[in-house]
C-alpha cells in the first residue's frame, strides 16, 4: 500500500496561491467573455503573484522540508519566493500597460496568424490584444518559485520545464519586430532544451553514483564516497545545465538574442526573475547536494564567474543597441554573483548566501526598473532601442533621462545605489573566502562595464538631440507604478539598506 | 558650542541646498545663483566656527559624531575631524563661494539651465565635507566615489569642446583606483575581522591593527593606487590635464583646488597610519613617482599652448611636492605637505579664475592668441601676477612657507630626493614667468585685437597672423570689474595673509600630523625646529 505523502499546506501556500492564479487564468482564457478578459486577466495574474509575495512573507522564518522530502521551505527559499513574485508583480504591471504604444499592447494580437500577411496588418492597430500572457507568465512565475525551493533532482527539474515552457512561448509574442521575435523564441526554445537535456543527463549520472535524488541523500553519499568520475560529471552536466538559465557565460549565447527579439515587458520579465530563480536553484545545488565537495565544483565556478564577468563586460562595450547591451550587462552581473557563491562555506560560516540573495533583489529591481525606461522612449516604429536615438534625451525629457541614469549608476555600481551595496556584500564574501583574485578581476570588469553604462548618460545629457529623435511616452499608472517602486528601491536599498541586509542575513540558512 | 553637529550640519545644508536649486522652476536662474551663494557661505561660516570650537591641543578627533548605518558591514555614520582634516574644510568652505561668485555670468552651452550646474556645485560641497569629514572608512570610500557623479556631470554638462571625452576619461580613471581601493577596504575589514574578532571600519580602531606584511603590502598599493590616480602623480596623470581644460572654470578650480586634495589626504590620512611598515618599505618607489612628477610636470607645463592644461600640469608638479613631504617621514615635511594642500588650493585656484577670466575675455584658450593684456588690463595682469608668484612660491606668498617647510623638512631624511626636487622650483619660475611675460607683456597680439573699431570674431584658430596685419590694430581689453574684483580679492588677500603669518593654520596642523608620524613609527624628533623656522621665515 503505498501512504500519501505528508503536505504542508501552510507551508505550500505562497505556489498554491500563484499556481491557482494560473489554472483559473487559462480557465478565463476559455471562457470569459473577450471584452472583459484583458481585466479579468490582469487583476488575477496581480492578485496571484501578490498572494504569494504576502504569503511567502508570512512564512519567514519557517524551516521545514515537506511533500516526502521534494521540497523545502526554508530561509533561502522564502526570500527567494517573495523575490520572485514581487518582481513578477512588478513584470505583470508592465505587461498590462496600454497606453504607451498606439496600438495600445507590446504583445500580439494574434500569434498564430502569418507575419506579413493582410490579416497581420489588420491585427497590427486592432484594439484585440492577447492575454495569454499572463496566465503563461503566472505559470512561469510558479515554476521558478518551485525551482528555488525543490529539494530533489527530478523535482528541479520540473520546475525548471515548468518555468522555461512558457517563456519560450511569450518571448515570441511581440507586436512590432514580429519575425525578430519568433526568431528570439524558437532559438531560446532550441538552446533551452539542450541545456535541459544537459540537465537530465547530469541528474542520471549523479543518481548513478549516488543511488539517490535528493539532494540530502546525495550529500550524504558524497561525504561517504568522496570523488567518483560519474558524480563530478554529473555535477559538471548540472552546473552547465542551471547556468545556461541564469545566462552566465559561456552558456550565454542565447541570452543577447532573446533578450533584443522579446517584448520588452517579457525581458524586464527573464532579465529579473529567472535570474533569481537559476541563482535560487545553483545555491540550493552546490550548497545542499554539494556542500561537503566544494573541492569539486569550486574551481569550477571560479572559473566561469571570471569569464562570464570577463565576456559579459567587453562585449558589451560593442553593442549598440539598449537591450542586446543590458543583455550582456546581465552576463556580466551573472559572473558577480557568483563571486558572491564563491563565499558559501560550507559550515555555514560565509556570508555569500545573503549576500548574493541580496545582490538578486538589487539587481533584479534595478533592471526591471531599467527596461520599463526602455519601454518610455519609443518612435513611430515601436521602442528605440538604438544607442543613437537615445542622443540628447535629456533635453528632451529630463525626468525620464534621471531615472534611466540612476538606473544605470546602480547597475554600474555606484555608492548610494543599490548596486553598491551588492556588490560590496558579495565582494566582501568573497574576500573573506580568501577568493581575493576572483575580486580583483571582478573590480576590473566593473570598471569596464562603468565604461559602457556612462556611455548612455553621456548619449543622455552631454550629447545634443537628433532632428527626428525618438518622443518619450507619457507612461500609464502601472508603468508608473513600476517605476515608482524601483526607483525608490534603488535608493533605500543604498542609502539604508539595513533592514534588507538584516532580513537576508537570518534567511540565508538552508534546511538540509 | 562644542556639541553642535558642525560636520552633520555642513554636510546637511549643501545636500538639502542642492535639492532645493535643482527643484527650483525654470528659468529662475537669478535666485539659483543667490541661493547657492547664501548656502555656501553658511557653510564657510560653519568651517570657521567648527575651526573656533576645536582645540588644538586637545584630542586628535574632535567635534566626533557617530551613528549606525549598516550594522550588517559593521558601517558607521562616524564623523570627526582632526586639523589635518579640518583645514581642508576651511579651504573648501572658502574656494566653493568664490566659486559661484566666479561662475555668476556663465553661460551654459546648449539650452541647459545654469541652476543645475549650482546644483551640482553645492552636491559636490556636501560631498567634499564628507570625504574630509570622515572617521569610518567605509564612509570616505563612499562619498570618495560618490563624489565623482557631480563632477562629471559640471564637466560633461557646462565644459568646453572635448567635454564628453575629458568627462569619461575622468570618471572611469577615478572610478579604476576606486575600485581597486574598495577591494582593500574589504581586506582591511577582513582582516580587522580575524584580529578583533568583529569587523569594523572605524579608522581608529583599524590604525590599531597589527596587519601581516605582506598583506599589508596589498593593501597599501589598493589605497596607494586610488590615491595616486586621484592626486594625481605621474603615471597616473593624463585624466588631469584634459579634465582640467575641458571642465568649466568654477569645476576646474573645484577640481583642482579639492577633488584632487582628496587624493593627498588619503595618502597621509589612510595610507601612512594603516599601512606603517608597508609605507615606509614602499616609500622610495613613492618618491621616485613623486620627484619625477616634479620634473616631469614642470617640464611639459613650459611646452603648453593652452593656458588651462599649463595650470594642470602645474598641478601635477605641486602634487609631487606634496607627495614628497608626506613620504619623507618628518613631522616638518608633512606639516609643510598639508599646509601646500591649502596653499595650493588657494594659488591654484586663483590661477585658474584669472585664467578663465582672461579667456571670458578672448574666447580662446591659446597662450598664443594672447599678448601685452597688462597695457589695457592692469588689474587682470596684477591679479595674473600675484597668482602667478604664489604658484611658483615666491617668498612673502603662501606657498613659500609650505614648499620651504617640505624641503627644509625632507632634506634630512631624503637628500637626494629634495636636491632633485628643488629644481623643480626653478622650472616652476619659468613656466609662470613665461606664461605671464608671453599674454601680459610685449607687443599687443591675438584674439584681442580690434582693427578700426570692427571687432574680430572672438575663438578663431591660429589667429597669431594679426602680429603682422597691415591694419593699425589696437587692444581692446575690459580690465577686471567690480564682481571679477569681489572674487580675486578673498584670494589675494589669503595669498599674502598666509604667506606672512601661517602659524595659525600650522598650529592646527602639527599635532595631527605628528600623531600621524608616530602611527607610521618615524622618530618624533624635529617637531620644535619646524615651528621655528616657520616662524623664521613669517
Amino acid at each position: 500500500m503505498i501512504e500519501a505523502p505528508d503536505l504542508s499546506l501552510a507551508a505550500l501556500a505562497p505556489l498554491l496561491f500563484v499556481f491557482g492564479a494560473a489554472c483559473l487564468g487559462v480557465l478565463v482564457e476559455a471562457f470569459g467573455p473577450r471584452e472583459r478578459r484583458h481585466a479579468v486577466q490582469v487583476t488575477l495574474a496581480l492578485v496571484g503573484t501578490l498572494g504569494g509575495l504576502v504569503t511567502s512573507l508570512l512564512l519567514a522564518g519557517e524551516r521545514e522540508v515537506t511533500a516526502a522530502g521534494a521540497l523545502a521551505v526554508d530561509g533561502p527559499a522564502v526570500f527567494l519566493q517573495a523575490t520572485i513574485t514581487g518582481l513578477g508583480a512588478l513584470a505583470i504591471l508592465l505587461f498590462a500597460e496600454r497606453s504607451l504604444d498606439p496600438a495600445r499592447s507590446a504583445f500580439v494580437a494574434a500569434a498564430a496568424v502569418p507575419v506579413g500577411s493582410p490579416r497581420d496588418r489588420e491585427l497590427m492597430t486592432a484594439p484585440r490584444v492577447q492575454t495569454e500572457v499572463y496566465p503563461l507568465a503566472t505559470f512561469a512565475i510558479g515554476g521558478m518559485m518551485l525551482f528555488v525551493a525543490a529539494n530533489d533532482l527530478l523535482i528541479m527539474f520540473v520546475a525548471l520545464e515548468v518555468l522555461s515552457l512558457p517563456l519560450y512561448l511569450i518571448s515570441g509574442l511581440a507586436r512590432r519586430r514580429r519575425l525578430l521575435s519568433q526568431e528570439a523564441a524558437v532559438k531560446y526554445f532550441l538552446l533551452g532544451a539542450f541545456a535541459s537535456a544537459f540537465f537530465l543527463y547530469g541528474l542520471a549520472l549523479v543518481y548513478g553514483a549516488t543511488g539517490s535524488i535528493g539532494l540530502a541523500d546525495i550529500r550524504a553519499a558524497t561525504t561517504e564516497s568522496g570523488s567518483d568520475v560519474l558524480l563530478v560529471l554529473g555535477l559538471a552536466l548540472l552546473i552547465v545545465g542551471l547556468m545556461f538559465k541564469a545566462s552566465v557565460a559561456p552558456f550565454h549565447a542565447w541570452t543577447p538574442d532573446v533578450y533584443q527579439g522579446a517584448p520588452t515587458p517579457v525581458t524586464a520579465f527573464m532579465a529579473a526573475c529567472t535570474k533569481v530563480a537559476a541563482f535560487g536553484a545553483i545555491l540550493r545545488l552546490l550548497y545542499v547536494a554539494f556542500g561537503t565537495s566544494e573541492w569539486t565544483w569550486r574551481p569550477l565556478v571560479y572559473g566561469i564567474a571570471i569569464i562570464s564577468m570577463v565576456v559579459g563586460a567587453v562585449l558589451a562595450l560593442t553593442q549598440t543597441d539598449l537591450k542586446r547591451m543590458l543583455a550582456y550587462s546581465s552576463i556580466a552581473h551573472a559572473g558577480f554573483l557568483l563571486t558572491g557563491v564563491i563565499g558559501l562555506s560550507p559550515d555555514g560560516g560565509g556570508s555569500g548566501l545573503a549576500a548574493t540573495m541580496f545582490y538578486l533583489l538589487a539587481y533584479g529591481l534595478t533592471t526591471v526598473g531599467a527596461f520599463a525606461v526602455l519601454t518610455l522612449v519609443r518612435d513611430g516604429d515601436g521602442e528605440a532601442s538604438h544607442l543613437s536615438q537615445w542622443a540628447g534625451l535629456a533635453r528632451r525629457s529630463p525626468l525620464t533621462a534621471a531615472v534611466m541614469a540612476l538606473f544605470l549608476l546602480a547597475l554600474a555600481g555606484i555608492p548610494l545605489t543599490s548596486g553598491f551595496t551588492g556588490k560590496f556584500a558579495v565582494f566582501r564574501a568573497a574576500i573573506e573566502d580568501g577568493a581575493w583574485p576572483l575580486v580583483v578581476v571582478a573590480v576590473l570588469a566593473s570598471a569596464v562595464a562603468a565604461f559602457f553604462y556612462l556611455r548612455v548618460i553621456v548619449l543622455m545629457y552631454f550629447s545634443e538631440p537628433a532632428e527626428d529623435g525618438p518622443t518619450v511616452a507619457v507612461p500609464g499608472l502601472p508603468t508608473t507604478i513600476v517605476l515608482a517602486v524601483t526607483v525608490t528601491a534603488t535608493l533605500v536599498l543604498g542609502i539604508a539598506p539595513g533592514a534588507v541586509l538584516d532580513i537576508a542575513e537570518q534567511a540565508a540558512i538552508f534546511v538540509g | 558650542m562644542t556639541d553642535f553637529p558642525f560636520l552633520l550640519a555642513m554636510i546637511a545644508v549643501p545636500a538639502v541646498g542642492a535639492a532645493v536649486v535643482a527643484a527650483l522652476p525654470r528659468g529662475s536662474d537669478e535666485l539659483a545663483k543667490r541661493l547657492a551663494l547664501g548656502i555656501s557661505a553658511v557653510v564657510l561660516l560653519l568651517a570657521v566656527l567648527a575651526t573656533v570650537a576645536f582645540d588644538p591641543d586637545g584630542e586628535r578627533f574632535q567635534l566626533t559624531m557617530s551613528a549606525s548605518w549598516i550594522p550588517d558591514f559593521g558601517v558607521d555614520f562616524a564623523l570627526g575631524v582632526d586639523g589635518i582634516a579640518l583645514v581642508l574644510l576651511l579651504l573648501v568652505g572658502v574656494l566653493v563661494p568664490v566659486v559661484v561668485l566666479a561662475s555668476w555670468r556663465d553661460t551654459a552651452p546648449g539650452r541647459r539651465s545654469m541652476r543645475t550646474f549650482f546644483a551640482w556645485v553645492l552636491l559636490l560641497e556636501a560631498m567634499m565635507v564628507g570625504v574630509f569629514a570622515a572617521t569610518d572608512v567605509f564612509l570616505f570610500y563612499v562619498f570618495f566615489e560618490a563624489m565623482l557623479v557631480p563632477m562629471y556631470f559640471l564637466i560633461g554638462s557646462f565644459g568646453g569642446p572635448r567635454r564628453q571625452y575629458a568627462a569619461i576619461k575622468f570618471f572611469l580613471y577615478s572610478l579604476v583606483g576606486g575600485l581597486i581601493m574598495l577591494a582593500a577596504v574589504i581586506g582591511l575589514y577582513v582582516v580587522s575581522t580575524s584580529e578583533l574578532g568583529q569587523g569594523t571600519f572605524a579608522f581608529d580602531a583599524l590604525r590599531q591593527l597589527d596587519i601581516d606584511p605582506g598583506v599589508q603590502k596589498l593593501l597599501f598599493l589598493g589605497f596607494f593606487i586610488a590615491f595616486a590616480i586621484k592626486a594625481p602623480l605621474v603615471p597616473f596623470h593624463t585624466w588631469l590635464p584634459d579634465a582640467g581644460a575641458e571642465a568649466p572654470i568654477g569645476g576646474a578650480v573645484l577640481l583642482v583646488g579639492v577633488l584632487d586634495k582628496v587624493g593627498t589626504f588619503g595618502l597621509i590620512r589612510y595610507c601612512l597610519p594603516l599601512f606603517p611598515d608597508a609605507a615606509r618599505d614602499l616609500a622610495p618607489f613613492v618618491l621616485v613617482l613623486a620627484v619625477a612628477g616634479i620634473l616631469y610636470a614642470a617640464l611639459l607645463a613650459m611646452g603648453q599652448t593652452d593656458l588651462k592644461r599649463l595650470v594642470s600640469y602645474t598641478s601635477i608638479a605641486h602634487f609631487g611636492f606634496i607627495t614628497l613631504g608626506i613620504f619623507a617621514f618628518t613631522t616638518e615635511a608633512a606639516t609643510g605637505a598639508v599646509l601646500y594642500m591649502v596653499n595650493h588650493g588657494i594659488a591654484t585656484g586663483l590661477l585658474f579664475l584669472v585664467v578663465g577670466m582672461l579667456i571670458a575675455r578672448g574666447g580662446s584658450r591659446r597662450i598664443s592668441d594672447y599678448g601685452g593684456v597688462a597695457t589695457q588690463a592692469p588689474r587682470l595682469a596684477g591679479v595674473f601676477l600675484i597668482a602667478g608668484l604664489a604658484s611658483l612660491a615666491l617668498p612673502g606668498t603662501n606657498s613659500f612657507v609650505s614648499e620651504f617647510l617640505v624641503l627644509v623638512g625632507s632634506f634630512p631624511a631624503v637628500p637626494l630626493f629634495t636636491v632633485l626636487a628643488t629644481l623643480g622650483m626653478i622650472l616652476a619660475a619659468l613656466y609662470v614667468l613665461i606664461v605671464y611675460q608671453r599674454t601680459m607683456h610685449g607687443p599687443p597680439r591675438g584674439v584681442l585685437l580690434v582693427d578700426d573699431g570692427t571687432p574680430e570674431p572672438a575663438g578663431t584658430d591660429g589667429a597669431t597672423a594679426t602680429l603682422t596685419a597691415p591694419a593699425p590694430a589696437r587692444l581692446r581689453v575690459r580690465d577686471l570689474d567690480r564682481l571679477e574684483m569681489a572674487v580675486a580679492a578673498p584670494m589675494v588677500a589669503l595669498i599674502i595673509v598666509l604667506g606672512f603669518y601661517p602659524q595659525p593654520l600650522i598650529d592646527l596642523i602639527e599635532p595631527a600630523v605628528a600623531a600621524t608620524m608616530q602611527d607610521v613609527g618615524a622618530a618624533p624628533a624635529g617637531i620644535a625646529p619646524a615651528t621655528t623656522d616657520a616662524g623664521g621665515t613669517d
